[in-house]
């Protein structure tokens, strides 16, 4: 393991020893075992035959929830640095923008029609 | 201690002489194979000139296809002497120019000068060259990366050229490439696709690469408000490359599926073509690529002139001796700028039976948008008032690109109303527009540029009397180019007409259009001074000490041309970018990497 | 390659706090958030015009393969796992670890790629092709786009296991970096699916 931390503050940079480190990878595994669980609900769920915003709605809170495990633990977003929260907001703003752009595209249709 | 550089390390044309005396760290090979140092290179510097050299190439041959579509407007139907022979029967059958050629050459026009000609030089090329040496960072942070973002988009460039040699020839459904005629159009489309993809991620490629240098690179004590104006409009173009080119890279491939695969993503249900309904699924909306396409090309015309006014900001400071004036401003004013340009992109599609909630929204979010532009140029005016302005090539440049870009964009304001727009959509008074916008400002502002920091990357200034000449003949030229196409855009003249002597209200313009013509002529032949300027200053062309202007910022402080590393001490930044005439100092400029002023 | 020196290229900068690599994934995947983004909005345009979904009437879940899907779902999960496992072995030094991990990760995208040919394969049979409607050509672009990615992963996985695992002697935090950058674009091809299986396959 490399001793030269700089100034960085990070709690998982190199002078947290291994021992430690090996202790945090628990969580890895109960994140997997997590996203497992929920792929098997969702489809579960699917065969329920919903009706179909509802069936949306479930599918789609699920697929943030593990959404939200893969990006906050596996990609370490939960404890990142401030300036990739500062790219990663600026792009979810234009994100949804971009998402926004049928229902902008419907509302047309709505009015026409 | 004293870190700027020592006057007698410059006045020498060769980079790599200094190398040899300066460079201790370094070790191992000095001398890189010619492949490795000029073609397959990793430093910023020669990547950036490739930009630009690549990019004045493709201005030139987009121009070339305009000079030549412009004889077709003036003389409808007369057979082109000389050139019309050359370009073979199918594409001018007996001299006079067919109309598939037409479309084709406007197309490829729009497409060359934006994708091809402006944004690599204003971002790939300066933004390569100037920006790392701006904020004292010896290369960009990806080297290696931005060796591909090149080689990325050379082919691209060849691919989108190819495009002429395909049966049907190049794309011929305007640069907007809308479907449904897009789709059905000839394998010049499909060729057009494919290069913008390659030129999309090379574009990708380098906006990481510019953002990553720009945050982690910067010199020590180059704080974020120490930044020379040009590196923070750099900064927010990177960003909106970032952002926004992704969906327009999608559409393409959306393109290409309807293209290649026969899918229906933009072809609705029941189309009829040439009087027969055509084979597909159908269920697709024509809609959805001008969303996504205005989603990018609406940032993209703030990629256009962002970077033009960084070099604008540079030269009015340099050469009015004087600190910008609302330096801060402007710097918000850019910021703000870049946020807002990613919801305007509707007011391109007024005139697509959009309701009136979303076309008041989009009015009101570009009414809000010109108001930082106003901003941006009231402060330069500003920085003009009470200087001891020099008027050299590039302030030349740079002074007419203010009132040039204010045309354009106060002529924008009744194309973002609808009720006016819907009068003007798609005339030539739009045409007009974004050229002014475009071509007497950006490209004007590139000039400034290139005539800036010439000798910087070449250690020679270029001549002073050729420069004037070429700003003079293309400064008048232009105008009467671009001016009358207010004109005939009012008298209702679409654009896109391949002969418009077959409306009457056509008939009653023409003769304008033979004034534009010959203005585009007379601008064609203005060029020649640059061209031959820009090759014989790299023999002839005075020698240079490495801050020529007398300037401020970091870039003045590596040799010219700097050599690999860039600076041969490390610079440390004492203070903001433009202190010039700073009272009780001996000189008239307080350079950045100076201790004392 | 340049001999010129790139500060922050390992260590990370005494402001931002993080290496210039780490940095410029991140920027790459805000990128690849646009490009998918575009994508699934004019899944949800075109979707949301047409009179049925699928066209040709049924379910999303019998035209498609629900079950070889969630094995995918399954083998992609997995895969992240052991690319999480290949860089933690990174950090506590142990090279065959790593090896034996990132060996793991590149055969289960193996495994995505081989599940996703019978199922593309399936369909060709069938004579459903992407011009068949524009269920078929959504079904076919998003996958199809997102399995260019995986190719693009097993590219970039394989060299660090390969080649790239050279540079483990000379500068291993350099080595780390990259597998930790490496991670994060798989774990992002990863939250790609976890978003495209229920879009596609169930609603």
């Amino acid at each position: 393991m490399t001793e030269t931390a700089q100034e960085s503050s990070h709690h998982e940079s190199p002078h947290e020893s291994p021992a430690e480190f090996k202790k945090h990878l628990s969580r890895y595994y109960v994140v997997f075992v997590a996203l497992l669980c929920l792929t098997g609900i969702t489809v579960g769920v699917s065969y329920l035959k919903l009706n179909r915003p509802l069936a949306i709605t479930v599918a789609l809170i699920i697929a943030s929830i593990k959404a939200g495990l893969v990006a906050g633990v596996f990609m370490h977003l939960l404890d990142e640095k401030k300036v990739i929260y500062a790219v990663l907001l600026l792009t979810a703003l234009f994100f949804l923008l971009l998402m926004l752009l049928p229902s902008l595209t419907i509302l047309e249709v709505f009015k026409s029609t | 201690m004293n870190p700027t550089t020592t006057p007698t390390a410059t006045g020498n044309g060769h980079a790599h002489d200094h190398d040899h005396g300066h460079d201790l760290e370094r070790h191992g090979h000095h001398e890189l194979p010619f492949w490795r140092k000029y073609i397959f290179s990793v430093d910023h510097k020669v990547i950036g000139i490739q930009y630009a050299v690549t990019a004045l190439f493709f201005l030139l041959f987009g121009f070339s296809l305009m000079m030549i579509m412009r004889w077709q407007l003036a003389y409808p139907g007369q057979p082109l002497p000389l050139f019309g022979k050359l370009l073979g029967e199918t594409a001018m059958p007996g001299g006079v120019m067919a109309p598939e050629f037409y479309n084709q050459l406007g197309a490829m026009h729009g497409t060359i000068m934006v994708f091809l000609g402006v944004v690599p030089l204003a971002v790939g090329g300066f933004g390569n060259f100037v920006m790392p040496l701006q904020i004292g960072a010896p290369d960009m942070a990806f080297p290696r990366i931005n060796l591909a973002s090149y080689w990325i988009f050379l082919p691209g460039c060849i691919l989108m050229m190819a495009g002429f040699f395909m049966p049907g020839g190049a794309a011929q459904s305007g640069w907007t490439s809308y479907p449904p005629l897009s789709d059905i159009a000839t394998s010049g489309q499909t060729v057009w696709c494919l290069a913008m993809v390659l030129i999309i991620t090379s574009s990708l490629l380098g906006s990481i690469n510019f953002i990553v240098t720009i945050v982690q690179m910067r010199a020590k004590g180059l704080t974020f408000w120490r930044l020379p104006f040009f590196v923070h409009a750099q900064l927010v173009t990177s960003f909106l490359l970032l952002l926004a080119f992704p969906p327009l890279e999608a559409a393409t491939v959306m393109q290409l599926m309807d293209r290649l695969a026969g899918t229906s993503f933009f072809l609705p249900s029941g189309l009829v073509v040439s009087g027969e309904q055509l084979k597909v699924a159908g269920g697709g909306s024509p809609l959805l690529w001008q969303h996504l396409f205005w989603f990018l090309a609406h940032p993209e015309v703030y990629v256009l002139i962002l970077p033009a006014m960084g070099i604008v900001a540079e030269v009015v400071a340099n050469n009015t001796r004087k600190p910008l004036w609302g330096y801060r401003l402007l710097v918000y004013s850019v910021i703000f700028l870049g946020f807002m340009s990613f919801v305007v992109w509707a007011h391109h599609m007024f005139m697509t039976g959009m309701g009136t909630t979303m076309s008041t929204f989009f009015q009101t979010t570009t009414m809000i948008i010109s108001i930082p532009s106003v901003v941006i140029l009231t402060c330069f005016i500003m920085s003009l008032y009470g200087g001891a302005i020099r008027f050299n090539t590039p302030m030349l440049f740079a002074t007419a690109f203010l009132p040039m870009f204010a045309i354009g964009g106060l002529t924008g304001l009744p194309l973002g109303l609808t009720a006016s727009d819907i009068y003007l959509h798609d005339t030539f008074y739009v045409i007009g527009h974004f050229h002014y916008v475009v071509a007497p400002g950006t490209l004007f502002a590139l000039f400034a540029g290139i005539y800036y920091w010439y000798p910087k990357a070449t250690g020679r200034q270029m001549n002073a009397t050729l420069g004037k000449l070429h700003f003079w003949f293309s400064f008048v030229a232009i105008n009467f180019v671009f001016m009358p196409m207010f004109f005939q855009g009012m008298a209702g003249l679409s654009r896109r007409l391949y002969d418009p002597t077959v409306y009457a209200h056509g008939r009653g313009v023409q003769a304008l259009n033979v004034v534009i013509s010959m203005g585009a002529w007379g601008l064609g032949l203005a060029q020649i001074f640059f061209i031959i300027n820009f090759f014989m200053s790299l023999k002839n062309g005075a020698r240079v000490t490495e801050n020529p202007w007398n300037a401020t910022t970091l870039e003045w402080a590596a040799p010219s041309p700097p050599g690999h590393g860039n600076f041969l001490t490390e610079p440390i930044v004492y203070r903001e970018p433009y202190e010039y005439s700073v009272p009780g100092h001996a000189n008239d400029y307080s350079p950045q990497f100076k201790a004392e002023g | 390659m340049s001999d010129t020196v790139i500060p922050y290229m390992v260590k990370p900068h005494p402001v931002t706090g993080i290496p210039n690599g780490k940095f410029g994934i991140w920027l790459f995947l805000a990128s690849e958030v646009m490009l998918f983004g575009a994508l699934f909005s004019s899944y949800v345009l075109i979707r949301t015009g047409a009179p049925h979904w699928p066209p040709e009437g049924g379910l999303s879940s019998e035209i498609l393969n629900v079950p070889l899907a969630t094995l995918n779902t399954g083998i992609l999960i997995t895969s992240s796992i052991t690319m999480v496992l290949a860089w933690a072995s990174c950090k506590l030094g142990e090279l065959p670890k790593f090896k034996l991990w990132m060996g793991a990760t590149i055969l289960l995208s193996f495994g995505f790629l081989i599940v996703k040919y019978f199922e593309y394969s399936h369909k060709f049979e069938l004579g459903h092709y992407p011009s068949h409607d524009n269920f078929y050509a959504v079904y076919f672009t998003l996958t199809g786009l997102h399995g260019v990615h995986i190719l693009g992963g097993i590219v970039v996985n394989s060299y660090l296991l390969g080649p790239g695992s050279k540079l483990w002697a000379t500068d291993r935090e350099h080595f780390t970096n990259r597998v930790e950058n490496a991670g994060l674009y798989w774990h992002f091809v990863d939250l790609v699916w976890i978003f495209l299986f229920p879009c596609l396959y169930l609603l």
